[in-house]
């Protein structure tokens, strides 16, 4: 039989599943802010359905395997879930493409596993690179910040006109004007511009990136939030924070004209939520302290390769499956020494 | 040298053979229940797969093309495999007798892995020389290992969650190797090999 060698936190604190999960709905809420002030309503009701879409698959899956329906339901872990990938899908994409998700995302990812606790990969960012790689139109229609489009105040699509659009009643013709490519997407197809040309000539690039900024700035509160709480330590964040600035200042000194500067990463796509919110899964990731360091620095490192060599807009979902997939191997060859137990210096070695 | 990284990259990564090119499914699955055998696999695997895609590359261009017979090349290199996993096994057999019987029927096997003859075919097919099909024959093996070795860690730790029970054992490991799969598929366009 094969046994689980991961050292883990067996302490327990005064924190259940529940409270952690709420803890993280309330670090979201500056995010869900800045998103829905610069790109209108969209992300509130793809929130909204994404999580009524998930507490209703997460009570069926409970259903049909004979466990306590409203108990897990309690847990809120469906919740975050939903929530993330709220997040991650533009805000006018149709309610299908939701649909499809969050089913990805809690049936297959998560419950097929045997729900919270037991997935090896991060639901949320499944059932995104799966959307990405089924239905890329989709998934990488996004949504203007209202700056770049509105003259003077805060114009976005109407609430009720946004409701129309996602579900259907409304062509998409309708919102052609409310839609861009992210600023990842504009710096990739810039043609044979160098990246301080792209800058200056797009519109996305010149004045929209603010909005981006904003939002990262968002996220960050969230995130640092989290921290305070104690919800997750900082090696994660911070080593796939590092790792990301670290690679992308080497080649910015090395290349100014045809890479991006570390500052564009960090704020840019999804860097920040990812590094605070889907990266500290404590589920999917590494679990000791020295693993944690490994696997942020994995993720930071395959953004940047990915986002600058790849072909997909963002990597951050990809980077994170990949190191998911690393992340029992990690542990495996990470874990902490025991109380008392040095490792010897000379003579034999006990774990050779 | 450039070239040879690409290679490299292009094999390991972005057209990994098994995640990818989904060649060598049948060790993927047989073998990967355990960390430690899944790396006493990679390693015979990996030293297979590069003498062979060498031998074959040999037999090909000093033998078959010569004498014209290059509509024999599938059968003599299902040979030339044979021979350098019969090898194999002898040498593993000598230094290492514990992984000799923890491999068991897996060793003779990798005769057997497509991966293996995928790897000779496609280095005719793609007109790789003599050093390009070396790392083209070492870059699957790392490619087919790396997957190999992070699969199995995974299993082992889905061996003890609480799947349901329809799900368990292959199917959850077809469900694993598929969102595998959907990982590296992250890394399109690195490359264009």
């Amino acid at each position: 039989m094969a046994l689980i060698r991961s050292s883990s936190p067996h302490l327990h604190n005064a924190g259940s599943t529940p409270k952690i999960m709420r803890l993280l709905l309330i670090a979201a809420l500056p995010g869900i802010a800045a998103m829905t002030f610069f790109f209108g309503w969209g992300t509130l009701i793809q929130i909204g359905w994404a999580m009524l879409l998930a507490l209703g698959f997460e009570a069926a899956v409970m259903k049909l395997r004979r466990r306590p329906v409203a108990f897990y339901l309690r847990d809120s872990s469906a919740l975050v879930t939903a929530l993330l990938l709220g997040l991650a899908l533009p805000p006018f994409s149709p309610w299908w493409l939701t649909l499809v998700g969050v089913f990805v995302a809690i049936v297959i990812a998560k419950h097929l596993y045997g729900g919270l606790g037991n997935n090896p990969f991060n639901p949320a960012m499944v059932a995104y690179a799966l959307l990405l790689v089924s239905f890329p139109v989709d998934m990488t229609r996004w949504t203007a910040p209202f700056v770049l489009h509105a003259d003077d105040g805060w114009q976005v699509l109407g609430l009720i006109d946004t409701f129309k659009v996602i579900f259907g009643a409304l062509d998409h013709s309708a919102i052609d004007a409310f839609t861009s490519a992210t600023p990842l997407d504009e710096l990739r197809h810039r043609g044979g511009l160098t990246t301080e040309e792209a800058f200056r000539e797009s519109r996305v690039l010149a004045d929209g990136v603010g909005a981006w900024h904003a939002v990262a700035a968002a996220y960050f509160m969230g995130g640092v939030f989290l921290l305070y709480r104690k919800v997750f330590t900082w090696h994660t964040p911070l080593a796939m924070l590092g790792s990301l600035a670290a690679i992308s200042t080497l080649f910015y000194l090395f290349a100014p004209d045809n890479f991006a500067d570390p500052f564009f990463h960090l704020t840019m796509g999804a860097t920040m939520l990812g590094a605070f919110f889907i990266a500290t899964d404590p589920v999917t990731a590494a679990t000791s302290n020295r693993g944690k360091l490994y696997y942020g620095a994995g993720i930071g490192v395959l953004v940047y390769v990915i986002r600058t060599w790849g072909s997909y807009p963002d990597a951050v979902a990809f980077a994170v499956l990949l190191m998911n997939l690393a992340a029992p191997f990690i542990d495996q060859y990470t874990q902490p020494r025991t109380y008392g137990h040095a490792k010897p210096k000379r003579g034999l070695k006990e774990d050779a | 040298m450039t070239e040879f990284l690409l290679i490299l990259i292009s094999t390991v990564l972005v057209n990994n053979f098994v995640l990818v090119q989904f060649l060598g499914l049948c060790p993927f699955m047989g073998v990967s229940n355990k960390l430690e055998t899944a790396m006493g696999m990679s390693l015979a695997t990996t030293f297979v797969l590069t003498l062979s895609s060498v031998c074959s590359y040999l037999v090909y261009s000093y033998l078959l093309a010569p004498l014209d017979m290059a509509f024999l090349k599938t059968i003599s290199f299902i040979l030339v495999i044979a021979v350098v996993v019969q090898f194999t096994e002898m040498v593993v057999r000598k230094t290492s007798p514990l992984l000799y019987r923890v491999l068991g029927i897996f060793l003779p096997l990798i005769t057997t892995n497509c991966a293996v003859l995928g790897v000779a075919l496609l280095n005719i097919k793609k007109m790789n020389g003599f050093m390009e099909s070396i790392v083209y024959g070492f870059g699957a093996a790392v490619g087919f290992s790396l997957a190999l070795i992070l699969f199995s860690a995974i299993r082992e730790r889905v061996a003890v969650a609480d799947v349901p029970t329809p799900f368990r054992g292959a199917a959850i490991g077809m469900v694993t190797a598929g969102l595998m799969s959907l990982a590296f598929m992250g890394f399109t366009g690195l490359v264009s090999f």
